[in-house]
């Protein structure tokens, strides 16, 4: 079972949601916990893993042999990135417009292009208690988080309950974390942005055509147009938090709800047990 | 002109609501929500449309199956896995038109994508640049780049001193276009680890573009302890912090009404935030 945990609007709990059901499962369940959010990961702060293994992740990008280059400008008129520009007796490269797609490589008649592994983030692994850990790390300054959340979502495997941990908005990186799982829960907050963005997250879990359910987080805030607009989608609304100042300053502290309020526990297991419901 | 763009690393911080707030607060201001994938400048600032431009900045591939003989050439060299058994996925392509090149027999051509849409708006606060990008489309920031150029233009137009940018949550290519050539960067905050995390690394992003950065803490009542942290990190850095900005359920309230939290001019946050604007407003000018 693949559970990914997504929401549009930035800071409405997904952190929260996803290691609270991945704290409550672990007794009884092998959960794998990836943190894809790699431009900005915060799960490891309550989760607190040690960390056993970490790799890094690259990308490729194209060296040009100066020896071989007769500045013909194929490999420019191919890149559909602009990452290559092509002088009278140089070529320029760009390598953070680079997708690595080969093309110049491919079209080169020359055969003067070959290619370097450039360091782009790194992907650190290890446990959490039963909790196995995954998560990624964009450097920086680096533009592309998709390839970093490509290559943590490699050691995904289907023989434990994996929790994605997604990061916000709904573009490429959504995508690419929510790709191949068998349930989405989309986690939000009663407000007009909260709407908002649900309604583009449920558009975007529509065209991916994964099955969701909806966490209504701070529930007693704001207005009733979220519970309105779930039962005209007909979207399960599978929990809902009310604000608590107590769990607030635990959540600054890092501290999560399922750790310090054993009801939690109970509620985080029921949640999964409708996932599990639903997803079938 | 000079832009200033407000950014957080982490998503939920406030940047949105504060944002709305300086639009109220500034009287000559251009505004540019470059948070294209979860745009919600425009329902705090009575954003009435008056433009809409399509979006067409990618291209996707298409097979035509009459001319295509499977002989698997593009499967093989589209380095994505967006083509399988002469089928494209319209998720993983990323429109380098490899494909569209091997093909032996021109079966595969390159299709515009309309992946948004690009608003210009009149606020009562002043002109509001907005995008919609489709849901599951890429967020290379070539649309942000796009809100942020109309906004540049107008500006340069109808002679607006600045524009203020509402960026966009994470460390991303998205962030990026937001940031690079600004004159200034305000990080929101607020006093959790996740926040603290977030805010060295999109830090680590301002100095990498050399956008000069200043913080402002949100919620800062939630807890003192994290609040030390910041400003012991900021000190460090050598940021200033320009504001304090405490949990007020009048933000909510505001939202609620469609409007920025400074309409209640009672309100705790709604004067700090009217003084945070006074003190960044000071800061930029010298830039």
């Amino acid at each position: 079972m693949i559970v990914s945990v997504a929401s549009g609007k930035g800071g409405t709990g997904k952190t929260t949601i996803a290691v609270n059901l991945a704290l409550a499962l672990q007794r009884e369940n092998n959960v794998k916990f990836f943190d894809c959010d790699v431009e900005a990961p915060n799960a490891y702060l309550f989760l607190k893993p040690q960390i056993t293994h970490s790799e890094p992740v690259t990308t490729g990008c194209p060296t040009i042999d100066g020896t071989r280059c007769t500045f013909c400008g194929k490999c420019a008129e191919v890149c559909a990135f602009h990452a290559l520009v092509v002088l009278k007796e140089r070529v320029l490269l760009y390598p953070e417009l680079c997708h690595d797609c080969g093309g110049c490589k491919l079209f080169c008649p020359q055969n003067a292009i070959g290619k370097k592994e450039r360091k782009i983030g790194i992907i650190e692994t290890g446990f959490a208690g039963n909790i196995a850990f995954f998560q990624g790390r964009l450097t920086p300054g680096e533009p592309f988080s998709t390839p970093v959340i490509r290559a943590l979502k490699r050691m995904v495997s289907n023989d434990a309950i994996v929790i994605l941990d997604a990061p916000p908005g709904t573009s490429c990186p959504v995508v690419t974390t929510l790709e191949g799982s068998d349930f989405c829960l989309l986690v939000t907050e009663p407000t007009p942005y909260g709407l908002h963005d649900l309604s583009l997250a449920v558009e975007l879990v529509q065209k991916l055509e994964i099955r969701a359910g909806v966490v209504v987080n701070r529930a007693d805030i704001g207005d009733d147009k979220v519970d309105a607009y779930c039962a005209k989608k007909g979207l399960p609304v599978l929990m809902r938090l009310p604000y608590d100042k107590e769990l607030a300053i635990k959540y600054a502290q890092g501290v999560s709800a399922v750790g310090v309020l054993p009801e939690y526990q109970q509620k985080f297991f029921q949640l999964y047990q409708d996932i599990n419901e639903l997803a079938r | 002109m000079k832009t200033l763009t407000i950014i957080s690393g982490k998503g939920g911080t406030g940047k949105t609501s504060i944002v709305g707030s300086f639009a109220s607060l500034a009287k000559n201001a251009v505004f540019a929500d470059c948070d294209v994938d979860a745009a919600d400048l425009s329902l705090i600032t009575d954003a009435r449309i008056k433009t809409v431009q399509e979006f067409k900045a990618s291209q996707k591939a298409r097979i035509d199956v009459a001319k295509c003989i499977q002989c698997g050439d593009c499967e093989d060299a589209c380095r994505f896995n967006a083509i399988q058994n002469c089928k494209v996925d319209h998720f993983l392509c990323e429109g380098c038109r490899v494909c569209s090149l091997v093909c032996p027999q021109g079966a595969i051509s390159m299709e515009d994508v309309c992946s948004g849409q690009l608003f210009v708006s009149d606020t009562p606060y002043g002109p509001l640049v907005h995008a919609r990008l489709e849901p599951g489309e890429e967020n290379s920031g070539k649309l942000v780049t796009l809100v942020r150029q109309t906004a540049e233009q107008i500006a340069r137009d109808q002679g607006f001193e600045y524009i203020i940018v509402d960026g966009p949550p994470g460390i991303g290519c998205p962030v990026i276009a937001s940031l690079t050539g600004a004159t200034a960067s305000l990080i929101v905050t607020e006093p959790t680890l996740s926040a603290i995390s977030d805010l060295k690394r999109v830090l680590s992003v301002c100095n990498h573009f050399k956008v000069p950065a200043f913080v402002c803490v949100n919620r800062c009542d939630l807890y003192q302890e994290n609040v030390r942290r910041i400003t012991e990190f900021c000190q460090q850095e050598g940021v200033e912090i320009l504001g304090m900005i405490p949990y007020d359920l009048n933000v909510v309230r505001a939202l609620v009404r469609g409007k920025p939290v400074v309409c209640y001019t009672e309100s705790a946050a709604s004067q700090q935030i009217t003084k945070l604007w006074g003190r960044l407003a000071e800061r930029v000018t010298l830039l």
